[in-house]
């Protein structure tokens, strides 16, 4: 087997220094009823590359890639381009195959990688501080809301129903099982909300996001008055990154803990994960923080150096009384999203994010002609609400069998019967003129 | 302060690694300057600043840009009264640069393809890059998780044939794969314990975790609200039974136990303690960080577990990453099977389905909602599946054969020169010493592991499992050969000579010297943070 | 005169007021403290429960009250430099003052005698 370098007259040696007869001998604590006598039944033994390549491709092969169709899905997790670079980067094994960096003499890079990825978060949301990621932009909503309850030492959120609901059911698991109060709002698609007349003195949070599930952007500032003003705060949810290009960053409107879902930037689809979520916030909720972080410092000669720090706070040393039990970060996947943004920089982020936006407009003026078709949204940055005039999953289903992956049906998400109808367009620097005709010619046809 | 908070003072420890060296400072108190003689570079030991020093050097004023994008074709904007954002200050540098930057940067790490790294408890086996290569393919790395399900059998169909191995090797019932690490099993499979207790109208609100575990094992269970009760070990390094048969009664939910535990050694009444939690009405969650140590040998369905969470970056050779991402598929047994969280797999009619909806009336399972949005770490499914299937049965029944050969093959040659506290049986996967064979040397288990950064070695996991002082816990896992390991067991002995003997406190209190950095100033990090970089 | 807990915190009664801190001892086993949680003033702790937080780089220990009282005021000093707790720690590394709602509580903490004999020194 070709991953296991151990031969037969090494086995024999190694049984013999060890003074044991058999490698039996070595499992002889446990129970005589729980061992297998060999090979576990039913199951096929070992295969070749060639063979397990065989294998895997033919279920690859049965599934409809994006870049292979017109595309049109978001509602979360966004199709864009990755540099080659960015890819053969994250092959090298000295980051691939190595550990959280608790040995910091001899993991500088990741360290150093970190420390970026830290900066460049704490940069693109507009807040002073940010950690080293967290396993995506739902788990991340989750402890942000945890952790506003632990500032504040209140226990109810108030969740905005702009939220992606994917999001708000994840915060609403955690609330039933960790003992907190969440409040949700129905969802925002056709009509606008009040948020801020929804705050008590009970309140620790208040959930919104923008560009919200809908496509629709927000300038949240007056909110967070609100939420401070009644001694809560403002947690801004960002699902798309790549709209921090253009959209005014959530810490200039006011927000104390902002998560987003970084996999626009560096990582592909894959089906839904991994992802990394990017947790930031203000200065003085540093020790409330969870996950790790990285911080400058000096070795013993005296040069600049990172390290793992503030580590008090983390399970490993508080054990129940840590912040969050989370342990594993995102480490490649913020790699990735390091060494895009580092590509693309102030210019090229700005021009992706002008560009995206751009494809979106024309997307919805074009799907806007389509009798029977009704864009809900006058303004959005990449994906936007449409109003179709049969079940969105239908249609959606049906294009599917004509290979055009036409978006994400809202009932998909959320089944109120006001969503049925309701489709979510997103548009990306990947979407080609061709792609929206396509798409459009053969929706017209489903909607009459 | 609790006496147990001081005696625990200077030996807290992490999951995976380590931690004080014994109450004195981590830097070393002088700070002896670099030699610059050659310049900032130590050879081809190249110095990197930061990309937004770089961006400053070149006065790029962050209009370079390492990726060419086409203009957007119109001006038109539809923000509402948004104002498009002004500066963000990123910096911006060429394809070239940015590539040698990280093949710098990756040059200070070391990872399992560079060296020996038995980080116990951590499972630093090889990655095969079959691996790689079967998650980049378009079909599973280019498709969106809430593309129509009909689109994706083939991602689906990855989902069930992993659920299908996972199942029979363990001998489960039930699983979820949405978990994203390890910590998000255990969660999971504490939160299918609640709602299984729910579901029979009662409130335990007790979970037992033995010493020797897991940091996030009480801190799950503390963020599910449950109260942690702390087992003691016995003298065997197994937990105490007697100990923790008395404490079981009907407020207590569960157990939470690691097996083979982290002393590396198998709890060999693991079967007794199982009839005795189930019988009081308690359930018995089991932690799999150490399953690799059994895998294909041992069914953890025979050993009386209801749920166990399964480090996909452990056993089935995920990248680790520098940290992530995992990913933690919880099995569960009939008594826990119903209560899964969403999404979870159904075959109808021959078609694949991902039940979405918590709300999906289902005549077997009662889930108790979603952790995490979309459908767990599919990137790492196809990693995980690649491996199982190189392996096959009689492969991974091998794996957990020679994890533990290689580990008692370092025990047995290395007892004589260090201190095993439980060295007269056999190990299982890791094997543990501890910091006895030091008294009285000024040498510590972290100066230890300093030393082997010189010698090329990455150091074991260091003060952790807490029940013995000073741990050394090493796990070489199966994919070492025997040449690496005769050459670690030598300068391992070597240390240990070179620390009992007089004269070489100074050799180890100035280690590493020969690394990208030297000892680092953990105190001024953590008392000045400083956590990103600003433009002075 | 100084008063010793059993869990390394110093008493010094000031009056009615007595001061508190945890003891030379406990510093030097937590090696450089980098980070306090004190209480807030106004606050009620009771003996032998946890009134506050102490962290080194890679250890966190609660600091428990000695005896049962209202805290009248903490050292602020602390949270910009942690490190007088380990410079000074009997006397400018103080936490908190607390007014004592039980003087008799004192007569279960130890001298200076008793202990240096508890920490074996």
């Amino acid at each position: 087997m070709r991953y296991l370098p151990l031969t037969a007259q090494d086995r024999r040696d190694m049984l013999q220094k060890i003074g044991a007869a058999s490698v039996d001998d070595l499992f002889k604590d446990v129970p005589a009823a729980a061992k297998l006598k060999g090979p576990i039944a039913g199951l096929p033994n070992h295969a070749s590359e060639m063979e397990v390549e065989r294998q895997l491709s033919k279920l690859a092969n049965q599934n409809i890639f994006a870049g292979s169709v017109p595309f049109f899905c978001g509602a979360g997790a966004y199709r864009h381009h990755v540099p080659a670079s960015v890819d053969q980067l994250l092959l090298r094994g000295e980051f691939l195959t190595s550990y959280t960096p608790y040995q910091p003499e001899v993991s500088q890079g990741t360290l150093q990688y970190l420390f970026e990825f830290q900066t460049q978060v704490s940069m693109l949301t507009g807040m002073p501080v940010a950690n080293a990621s967290m396993y995506d932009g739902s788990t991340g909503t989750v402890e942000a809301v945890m952790m506003a309850n632990r500032v504040t030492k209140r226990d109810q959120a108030i969740l905005s129903g702009g939220l992606h609901p994917h999001y708000r059911d994840v915060v609403k698991t955690h609330a039933d099982l960790s003992g907190f109060k969440v409040e949700c709002l129905p969802p925002t698609v056709k009509q606008a909300e009040d948020l801020a007349s929804n705050i008590t003195a009970q309140t620790s949070c208040v959930v919104v996001q923008t560009p919200d599930v809908w496509g629709r952007v927000h300038d949240v500032t007056a909110l967070a008055d609100a939420c401070h003003k009644n001694g809560a705060l403002l947690i801004v949810v960002v699902t798309e990154v790549v709209s921090l290009g253009l959209l005014p960053s959530p810490g200039s409107m006011g927000a104390d803990i902002v998560v987003c879902e970084g996999q626009s930037i560096g990582n592909g689809l894959n089906f839904g994960g991994p992802y990394v979520g990017l947790f930031a916030t203000k200065e003085e909720y540093i020790r409330q923080m969870p996950g790790r972080l990285c911080g400058q410092t000096v070795d013993a000669e005296g040069q600049r150096g990172f390290v793992l720090t503030l580590s008090t706070r983390e399970q490993h040393i508080r054990r129940e009384k840590a912040t969050s039990n989370i342990c594993t970060n995102s480490g490649l996947c913020a790699l990735a999203f390091t060494m895009h943004l580092t590509l693309l920089g102030e210019e090229g982020l700005k021009k992706l994010s002008r560009l995206n936006h751009a494809m979106a407009v024309q997307t919805a003026d074009r799907l806007a002609k389509i009798n029977g078709v009704k864009v809900l949204n006058d303004n959005f940055f990449n994906e936007f609400s449409v109003e179709l005039p049969k079940p969105a999953a239908e249609i959606v289903e049906r294009l599917a069998t004509q290979k055009i992956l036409a978006g994400v049906p809202a009932s998909r998400l959320d089944n109120a019967p006001e969503l049925k109808n309701i489709l979510l367009v997103a548009a990306t620097e990947t979407t080609t003129p061709e792609h929206i005709e396509a798409f459009a010619v053969a929706l017209e046809k489903e909607c009459n | 302060m609790s006496q147990q908070a001081a005696r625990k003072m200077d030996e807290q420890a992490d999951r995976d690694i380590p931690m004080v060296n014994e109450g004195r400072k981590t830097t070393p108190a002088a700070v002896t300057p670099r030699d610059t003689t050659l310049g900032p570079h130590r050879g081809m030991q190249l110095e990197e600043p930061l990309i937004f020093e770089m961006d400053e050097k070149c006065s790029h004023a962050s209009n370079i840009c390492g990726v060419d994008l086409p203009d957007a074709p119109n001006n038109t904007v539809r923000l509402g009264a948004l104002k498009p954002r002004a500066e963000i200050g990123l910096p911006g540098i060429s394809e070239p640069e940015m590539v040698r930057h990280y093949t710098r940067l990756s040059q200070k790490n070391f990872g399992i393809d560079s060296t020996f790294y038995p980080l116990g408890s951590c499972t630093m086996k090889h990655n095969p890059r079959l691996n790689e290569k079967m998650a980049r393919l378009p079909g599973f790395n280019d498709v969106h998780p809430l593309q129509p399900q009909s689109t994706v059998q083939g991602a689906i169909g990855v989902m069930k044939e992993l659920s299908h191995w996972l199942l029979t090797l363990t001998g489960m019932k039930a699983l979820t794969l949405a978990p994203a690490a390890g910590a998000h099993g255990e969660f999971a499979g504490m939160a299918a314990i609640k709602a299984a207790l729910r579901a029979r109208g009662e409130d335990r609100k007790v979970v037992l975790v033995p010493e020797s575990a897991h940091g996030t094992n009480p801190a799950t269970a503390a963020a599910l609200g449950f109260t942690v009760v702390s087992i003691p070990a016995n003298s065997r390094g197994r937990v105490d039974r007697d100990a923790l048969i008395a404490k079981l009664d009907n407020t207590v939910a569960a157990i939470m136990l690691t097996n083979p535990n982290t002393c590396g050694l198998f709890e060999n009444e693991t079967v007794e303690i199982a009839a005795a939690v189930h019988k009081a009405g308690a359930y018995f969650y089991g932690d799999g960080a150490n399953y690799n140590a059994i895998v294909g040998r041992v069914r953890p369905a025979d050993l009386g577990i209801d749920a166990m969470h399964i480090n996909l970056h452990k056993t089935f050779s995920t990248p680790h990453g520098g940290g992530g991402p995992g990913s933690g598929p919880v099995v569960f047994s009939e008594r826990l099977a119903a209560y899964v969280p969403v999404p979870y797999l159904k075959i109808e009619n021959d078609k694949l389905n991902l039940v979405e909806d918590a709300a999906t009336p289902d005549a077997t399972v009662k889930s108790f909602g979603r952790l995490k949005a979309f459908h767990g770490q599919m990137g790492m499914f196809t990693r995980a599946l690649a491996y199982i299937l190189s392996h096959g049965a009689d492969g991974l029944y091998q794996v957990a054969s020679d994890s533990v050969l290689n580990a008692n093959y370092v025990l047995a040659s290395l007892k004589d020169v260090m201190s095993a506290p439980f060295g007269d049986g056999p190990c299982m996967h890791e094997a543990l010493f501890d910091d006895s064979f030091l008294k009285d040397t000024g040498v510590t288990t972290l100066d230890i592991a300093k030393a082997l950064l010189d010698r090329g070695y990455h150091p074991m996991t260091m003060y952790f499992p807490l029940v013995v002082h000073g741990a050394f816990l090493i796990e070489p896992t199966e994919t070492e050969s025997k040449p690496t390991l005769d050459a670690y067991i030598a300068t391992m002995r070597e240390l240990a000579m070179a620390a009992k003997a007089a004269n070489s406190k100074d050799m180890f209190l100035a280690a590493p010297t020969t690394t990208p950095r030297r000892r680092l100033d953990e105190t001024r990090a953590a008392r000045q943070p400083i956590l990103r970089w600003k433009k002075s | 005169m100084m008063k010793f807990s059993k869990d390394h915190e110093w008493v010094r009664l000031d009056g009615d007021v007595a001061v508190v801190g945890i003891t030379n001892y406990a510093q030097g086993a937590l090696g450089d403290i980098v980070f306090v949680e004190l209480p807030e003033a106004g606050k009620q702790v009771s003996q032998g429960k946890q009134a506050a937080v102490v962290e080194s780089v890679k250890a966190a220990s609660d600091v428990y009250a000695p005896l049962s009282g209202e805290v009248i005021a903490v050292n602020d000093n602390l949270k910009n430099d942690p490190s007088l707790i380990n410079s000074s720690p009997e006397d400018t590394g103080w936490f908190f003052k607390m007014k004592l709602s039980n003087k008799a509580e004192l007569d279960g903490l130890m001298d200076a005698t008793a202990y240096k004999k508890h920490t074996g020194e």
